[in-house]
């Protein structure tokens, strides 16, 4: 019954977020604050999660396959497809959740109940496009490239710490990033990372504008909203999968 | 002039409002008082259109708001301003670009002439310059009020709303807020209806007060009839406190 509630409410409120603005100055203004915070404030994390996971990839395959029978470019080749086609567009998006999807949420729920959004709406505003169009194009606007970013940053890790540490020569390496590469798997996880990040901004944002109550609520309404944008990214992931490549 | 005719209003059964009538007229500091949980909150909202009513009509002026499809809401509200309890400031705007932001939405302005607007609505609230860039976290509650009048002014509405204007503010600085109110209200002939339970500001700036008891409208009259008045739920309410009391032996 809640399932059935919260799609219904976050259908109709899709219904007015996706329309034009009432005026497109005030979402320009908006739009180059949002790549910012959700975009650019999330390179940090991208930069760190990426070069490590590339790192540790490196190590854990080449320890791994240490059969003869085995060609040396296994490690360069485990660790770009697990990067293309799960890593950098599915976990990254599920850790951009908790950091994107908390924010969103928080920041709508304590607007809602410290009046603002009524405020917007008495004055004849449409709160939920003025609100949340701005951030969902500009996730989504985002989101690509940081998932590009996490690819290379992953495979620059993955090299660094190979060498460094002698387990792979750059030749081996190099010629496993590069051996039987399939750029319909880059297709693939852009177009993944795309409807997450609409996954993780839409949900979010519902939960937020829907907050009601005090500061446990919108604490609540952000727990809810990572959960829930994680379980959908999931969920999509597997039928996305299926679809493209199944 | 808003007029409020039969409303009725219930949620899951529990009936807040009950066949309530009442007019509102311009030009002057219209209040809504009673207890809490009395339904002058939800009336209040009703009138808006926060709530929707279940039966009866909120006519602006003839114009009949349960009968509106939301764009012609959406336009109605364009004469509308209010002052919420907590004052609803945009925490992510300076205190001009608050008072700004209507203007930016609805006027056809330019940049310039939005700037002198807003600057004129400051100083008609009597704000200080130097708070004009600070963040509504950095001024103090009355001034937060002050820059949510001059807000709700900007667009220079036909209604204004002011939910528990003095909430969580000293004596003296609700009274400068009653007056600002009061006075605007007058030069602009704005129609205000402020939701209040402040015994000073009932007896300070009511011009038409109606006094809500279990969501009905059981009296309406003024700040100076409201001292000759038998009905015992009100006289229990407005005049609770010994001070009160006294106040309406010295009138009677």
């Amino acid at each position: 019954m809640s399932i059935t509630r919260e799609t219904g409410e976050y259908i109709l409120l899709m219904k007015r977020v996706l329309v034009q603005p009432d005026r497109w100055k005030m979402f320009f203004r908006q739009f180059p604050k949002e790549l910012e915070k959700l975009g650019l404030q999330s390179l940090p994390i991208v930069i760190i999660i990426s070069v490590f996971i590339g790192a540790i990839m490196t190590i854990q395959t080449t320890l791994n396959s240490s059969n003869p029978l085995l060609p040396t470019y296994t490690t360069g080749l485990v660790v770009r497809d697990t990067l293309l086609l799960e890593f950098s567009s599915t976990i990254m998006c599920l850790i951009l959740a908790g950091k994107v999807g908390s924010n969103i949420a928080s920041e709508i729920g304590t607007m809602r109940i410290t009046e603002q959004i009524d405020a917007f709406e008495i004055m004849g505003v449409n709160s939920a496009n003025y609100l949340i169009f701005p951030k969902i194009t500009a996730f989504v606007v985002m989101m690509p490239l940081l998932v590009v970013f996490s690819m290379a940053l992953g495979l620059i890790g993955g090299y660094c710490v190979g060498i460094i540490t002698n387990l792979i020569t750059t030749a081996n390496y190099l010629a496993g990033i590069q051996y039987a590469f399939v750029p319909y798997y880059v297709f693939y996880s852009l177009l993944k990372s795309l409807i997450f990040a609409f996954l993780i901004s839409s949900v979010s944002a519902y939960y937020g504008y829907y907050a009601n109550g005090g500061a446990l609520d919108v604490g609540k309404a952000s727990t809810n909203a990572v959960v829930n944008s994680s379980i959908l990214i999931l969920f999509f992931n597997l039928l996305i999968t299926n679809l493209m490549l199944g | 002039m808003i007029e409020v005719k039969n409303v009725d209003k219930s949620f899951e059964g529990n009936e807040v409002l009950k066949n309530v009538s009442a007019i509102f007229e311009t030009g002057k500091t219209n209040m809504i008082i009673g207890q809490s949980g009395s339904g002058k909150t939800v009336l209040m909202k009703s009138i808006i259109g926060l709530h929707t009513i279940d039966k009866g009509r909120i006519e602006y002026d003839g114009r009949n708001l349960p009968d509106m499809k939301m764009h012609e809401v959406r336009i109605l509200r364009r004469e509308v301003g209010m002052l919420f309890q907590g004052s609803a400031l945009f925490d992510s705007m300076s205190v001009l670009e608050n008072v700004m932001y209507p203007l930016e939405m609805f006027s056809d302005f330019g940049k310039e002439e939005m700037t002198e607007r807003a600057i004129f609505c400051l100083d008609r609230v009597n704000l200080e310059e130097k708070a004009f860039h600070l963040g509504p976290s950095e001024i103090s509650g009355g001034m937060q009020k002050r820059v949510a009048i001059a807000r709700a002014i900007a667009l220079q509405p036909k209604y204004l709303f002011c939910d528990e204007p003095n909430s969580g503010l000293d004596p003296k600085t609700s009274l400068v807020i009653d007056q600002l109110i009061y006075e605007i209200t007058h030069e602009f002939d704005i129609t205000t209806i402020i939701n209040s339970h402040d015994m000073n500001s009932v007896m300070e700036i009511g011009e038409n007060i109606i006094f809500i008891e279990n969501g009905e409208n059981t009296w309406q009259g003024n700040n100076k009839d409201i001292f000759h008045v038998h009905n015992e739920a009100l006289n229990s309410f407005v005049f609770a406190s010994e001070l009160f009391k006294q106040v309406k032996k010295a009138n009677q």
